[in-house]
């Protein structure tokens, strides 16, 4: 589904800010697959997801998502076939704008000059019921009156409204309340499942990244330094994790926010 | 005041504030809901005055209207594209543009800053002779410019109400968001100056026309005295759907004018307008955010004085 190969990127080339993001990285998505992302402070995490999702191009190596080469696509092409959340939950709505306008833009369905019409509001206030947050019955009132777990969750729908190829979930629980992380995290966990979506999760969360999805990634210094699936990861506890990455990255695992319990 | 030059007096206001109104309404697509302050508004609005009056003037009265609304389109495509393809920041590209459009439309007016239209056709002096003989024969200007109005409401309800008008509202709102939408942020910011300054255009030629002439400098101030009535319509009605705001729109245009024609006529010299827009503008603008500061300032002034008490001790 993803073929990410040599890729590398740095910023500030050639000046004293100079900073390797990521290093010649290789990495290979089958269909469906789920992986969870764990790495230090600066490992390359967000750098990755931005230059898969074409934030910015890459310095070299090549992109290919479903068989199409995307690494000169523009971001807002990329879009199309890319969904994806961020750790805040207001940069995946427009406040100003109700619930269904948000819902309409990001569902694309018609043309330039469509109009939102019933059939379109019926399957908005479906989907929407979907969530449990009684955001169904607020559709005509603006997202910038929403908290903060209930616009993330409304971004989600947003983002899978047209089931994308590949999802990325850049730590998009981590800024909101632990009762509604598990409510995002369970209606994430539903609309992968129902749609088998090809995902990358960062976390921070180290139970979260062996309970969730098929595959698990750690990185450190702009890399992979660990890739486990299958039955090793099935026996591995967080204590086996750590010093799995200990063993490969050549230091202990440096996370300021990490969670390990 | 008399009840009869009130009248009068209403009656100017509500033919200029409707007039302005639809450079009002353009800056509510584009400062608004767009979220950029176009500041070639100005000499878009002379050269839709004076691409309207030049047609007007070789005889095309109808062929006017459309004329100066493409115009207006070719300013804001040019205004987008300094912006959006040419890495110049927006506010510097309309004043860029609004530079360059002074020759432009001196230009226009075959290189005089004066078009006369005595005695020329225009859309107003056809409506005149269409209305003659019924009850609204005295109010050709008036209903001329409901029309535009009412028809330039009606546009920007629906098309802010069609995906591409979603599009350009969220754009204005949170570009990422419309970029994660698959839809590239130039190119809404693009369509939305150009139909934008197809009104300024509009409202240019109208202008002209009811005047009679066009001149270079009639569109000086008219971003502020536009701003100047966006704001009283945003705080008048400033909630609910487009459609509500955008009458707002044109309410806020009108009360600007009756405000400065009661003004005028308790002796304020006419060439006061453009300190009372600006005085407006920096107020409507200022207040809300001072209010937001208050606590901040109130703390800061009592901390001193305590201070100063503690201290003399």
């Amino acid at each position: 589904m993803l073929n990410i190969t040599h890729i590398s990127k740095t910023f500030n080339p050639g000046t004293v800010n100079e900073k390797k993001a990521i290093t010649d990285l290789s990495l290979h998505l089958a269909p469906g697959d789920f992986v969870t992302i764990i790495g230090s402070n600066g490992a390359g995490k967000s750098t990755l997801f931005n230059a898969v999702a074409g934030s910015f191009l890459t310095d070299s190596g090549s992109i290919v998502l479903d068989g199409q080469d995307v690494t000169f696509m523009p971001e807002f092409r990329r879009a199309k076939s890319i969904g994806r959340l961020f750790q805040d939950p207001m940069r995946g709505s427009a406040p100003g704008m109700t619930i269904e306008e948000n819902l309409a833009l990001a569902a694309g369905s018609g043309g330039w000059f469509s109009h939102m019409g019933q059939k379109d509001r019926k399957r908005f206030w479906d989907r929407l019921a979907l969530l449990d947050m009684g955001l169904e019955d607020r559709m005509k009132q603006p997202v910038g009156l929403l908290s903060g777990g209930q616009r993330q969750a409304l971004t989600l729908l947003m983002a899978t409204m047209n089931p994308p190829k590949l999802l990325l979930l850049d730590e998009h629980t981590a800024a909101l309340d632990p009762g509604t992380a598990e409510k995002v995290l369970k209606i994430t966990r539903e609309v992968v499942a129902e749609h088998r979506i090809t995902t990358m999760m960062v976390t921070h969360n180290m139970n979260q990244a062996l309970e969730l999805g098929n595959r698990t990634l750690m990185m450190d210094g702009g890399n992979i330094v660990l890739d486990i699936s299958g039955k090793e990861r099935e026996d591995l506890t967080v204590r086996d994790l750590l010093e799995k990455f200990k063993a490969n990255a050549g230091k202990a695992l440096d996370n300021d926010r990490i969670l390990l319990s | 005041m008399d009840p009869s030059a009130l009248l009068a007096v209403g009656q100017t206001a509500l033919e200029l504030g409707l007039i302005c109104s639809l450079t009002v309404l353009a800056l509510f697509l584009s400062y608004s809901m767009l979220n950029v302050c176009d500041l070639s508004t100005d000499g878009c609005f002379t050269l839709g005055a004076a691409v309207g009056a030049m047609v007007a003037a070789a005889g095309h009265p109808l062929l006017s209207v459309p004329a100066a609304m493409l115009a207006g389109v070719c300013s804001g495509f040019v205004t987008a594209v300094l912006q959006t393809k040419l890495g110049i920041d927006s506010l510097l590209a309309g004043i860029i543009v609004n530079t360059g459009l002074y020759s432009v439309n001196i230009a226009v007016m075959s290189g005089s800053s004066l078009v006369n239209l005595n005695k020329k056709d225009t859309v107003f002096t056809m409506a005149k002779d269409l209305l003659a003989g019924t009850p609204l024969e005295g109010q050709y200007t008036a209903v001329v410019a409901a029309l535009a109005v009412v028809l330039t409401v009606a546009f920007l309800t629906l098309f802010l109400n069609t995906r591409l008008g979603l599009a350009i509202r969220a754009t204005g709102n949170n570009p990422d968001m419309v970029r994660s939408s698959s839809i590239n942020p130039v190119f809404t910011t693009v369509v939305g100056l150009c139909v934008a300054n197809a009104f300024t255009g509009l409202s240019g030629c109208l202008m002209a026309q009811s005047q009679k002439s066009a001149e270079i400098n009639i569109g000086s101030g008219m971003v502020t005295i536009a701003l100047a009535s966006l704001l009283i319509g945003t705080t008048l009605l400033g909630r609910g759907s487009i459609l509500v705001r955008a009458v707002g729109m044109v309410l806020g245009a009108f009360i600007f004018r009756m405000v400065y024609a009661v003004a005028l006529r308790l002796d304020m010299p006419a060439f006061m307008l453009k300190l009372v827009s600006s005085v407006i503008v920096a107020l409507a603008i200022s207040v809300p955010y001072l209010k937001q500061q208050w606590p901040t300032i109130r703390r800061r002034l009592f901390y001193k004085k305590a201070a100063a008490v503690r201290g003399g001790n």
